[in-house]
């Protein structure tokens, strides 16, 4: 019956939902930062730890929907072990796709399965939300993100 | 026999000859039939409000209370014929005491600047808690304006006023009291003619927000005796961009004006201005006019039907729809007063509210997913966001089926 919904709510992103990666508080991390949708009250908080400019450990906290969920566990996954400026390109492609620009959808990996984001422009936000925050982290900003 | 008198007028309701009144309903969603449970923010619009703007702009537009001229003399008296509507519906002594205003937000805007002139430090404006951002707001800036401190009624865990909490937090240092009739995010209806007699004990002036209760319940300001009633056209079938402060006399003549402009003039010269009487004071510059003719159609409709035959049916469709969700174990409403009018805010279990709400769209059914404007009462109940629906006059019996259908389909989906 709602087949078609399939296209946003990947298993992936069930299985990313209900059993996040890295969701937990760093206690010795170095930069940490909340991000903030005021829109829908979805609230986060990302920590990482860097090392010789490579993120050694990223993780989150907070409350939010399946696919902001999904998004900051996805995201956290896969930059540990990238360089500051690896993490920065990520976001810059991660962007274009959630809001329907043309991509090479293979240099993602498995952030492709929220491809389908872009689709319903009310919950583009609550994909890019981790991301809009780890640009920031990685900007050096302290301030809390908010999307709008 | 009051009973009675409601399996009557439910009996005699005919839902499927509304239903016909209003054009939207009669649409697909993502191949699956409209179910439009989303009223609390805003109602559709019968077909007789969309004629009336229409005709104002085919045949009588001109602006109002200026030109001599035919069109002018038109405007001007269906814009005034829907100040007299709005009496009537409201129960007010004099059309004079109905303001125009774009919605109950700017109503209460309006009231709360007038009065930063009144208050001083150490005074006290009373809110509850269950309030709407836009009963909060202007009030927390009335207060930094004057030095005056904002005091919240708190609630039980039902989403009710605690009545002796309220009770308590008046005293002589109270100059104002700002209370919603019925809370949007709660449904709660609040017993305001107790409320409103226990504050004027203490000589203190009270605004109603009447932005959810209006669509739903018969108000009389005159058997009430509130100081202020506010509402928006949109929830009640009209409109966007139009609704009304009711003021009594007194209050609205002491009060300073608003915005300055056309209109809320009577002379002026560079050295001052004499502002016009009670209410153009407060109506500067050409107003919505056809949103003002809209407002009178859609007041002319619902009284055809009658608000009380209205809120029996939606009543009926509350009752129903609590019933029917209790076989869904994982849900929870959040908001169950003794006396609520027809909103289900619910949460389910390991979902959130905005995944709901997107699923629910891709089956047709709008319901509204967020924070409704009422941030601090999630914070009481410790929910991020809820899912809410909220029923009107052409709403079914069997869109609650559907709607149950729909959330036992999301839960499954979710696993």
């Amino acid at each position: 019956m709602l087949d078609d919904l399939r296209d946003l709510y990947q298993e992936v992103i069930f299985d990313h939902n209900k059993n996040p990666r890295n969701f937990r508080v760093m206690d010795n991390a170095d930069r940490q930062i909340d991000g903030f949708n005021p829109l829908c009250g979805d609230r986060l908080t990302l920590f990482i730890k860097v090392e010789d400019n490579k993120i050694i450990d990223a993780s989150f906290q907070g409350q939010g929907c399946a696919i902001s969920t999904a998004s900051a566990s996805l995201m956290t996954d896969i930059i540990i072990g990238q360089t500051e400026q690896e993490a920065q390109e990520l976001f810059t492609l991660f962007h274009q796709m959630a809001t329907g620009e043309p991509v090479e959808i293979d240099e993602l990996g498995k952030l492709a399965v929220l491809a389908g984001v872009c689709e319903y422009p009310a919950r583009v936000k609550c994909a890019t939300l981790p991301w809009h925050t780890l640009d920031a982290l990685l900007k050096g900003s302290e301030e809390p993100v908010t999307t709008e | 026999m009051a009973i009675n008198n409601m399996s009557e007028s439910l009996a005699s309701y005919d839902v499927e000859r509304i239903r016909q009144d209003f054009p939207v309903l009669d649409q697909q969603v993502r191949g699956k039939p409209l179910v439009y449970l989303d009223n609390a923010a805003t109602s559709q619009k019968p077909k007789a409000v969309i004629d009336s703007i229409v005709q104002y702009y085919e045949n009588d537009n001109a602006n109002i209370h200026r030109g001599v001229h035919t069109l002018s003399e038109r405007a001007t008296l269906s814009y005034e014929n829907a100040r007299k509507k709005v009496q009537t519906f409201l129960g007010a002594e004099s059309h004079k005491e109905i303001v125009f205003t774009r919605g109950a937000t700017e109503a209460i805007n309006l009231v709360a600047n007038a009065f930063a002139e009144k208050l001083k430090a150490g005074d006290e404006v009373l809110i509850t808690a269950m309030e709407h951002h836009s009963n909060i707001v202007p009030w927390q800036m009335l207060c930094k304006k004057t030095g005056a401190e904002l005091k919240v009624a708190p609630i039980n865990t039902k989403g009710e006023l605690i009545l002796e909490e309220f009770e308590a937090l008046i005293s002589k240092k109270t100059k104002f009291a700002a209370i919603s009739h019925m809370s949007n995010a709660l449904g709660t209806i609040n017993p305001i003619k107790q409320l409103i007699d226990l504050l004027h004990q203490h000589d203190v002036p009270v605004l109603i927000d009447g932005a959810q209760a209006i669509p739903h319940i018969t108000v009389d300001v005159q058997a009430l005796d509130c100081e202020f009633y506010v509402f928006s056209g949109h929830k009640l079938y009209a409109p966007t961009g139009i609704g009304a402060l009711y003021g009594k006399m007194e209050q609205l003549e002491q009060m300073s004006a608003y915005q300055g402009g056309g209109d809320m003039i009577s002379v002026v010269t560079f050295d001052k201005t004499v502002y016009n009487k009670v209410p153009y004071k407060f109506e500067a510059g050409t107003p919505n006019i056809a949103g003002t003719i809209g407002l009178g159609a859609a007041l002319d409709y619902v009284s055809d039907i009658g608000i009380a035959a209205i809120a029996a049916h939606e009543n009926s469709l509350l009752e129903y729809a609590v019933e029917q969700s209790k076989r869904i174990d994982k849900l929870r409403i959040i908001g169950t007063a003794e006396n609520k009018g027809a909103i289900m805010s619910f949460v389910l279990e390991g979902i959130h509210p905005h995944d709901i709400g997107t699923m629910m769209d891709h089956q047709g059914i709008a319901v509204r997913a967020g924070h409704h404007c009422a941030m601090p009462v999630m914070d009481f109940f410790e929910v991020p966001a809820t899912a809410r629906a909220s029923f009107a006059m052409y709403n079914t019996h069997q869109e609650v089926d559907a709607l149950m259908a729909g959330i036992e389909n999301l839960i499954e989906m979710f696993g």
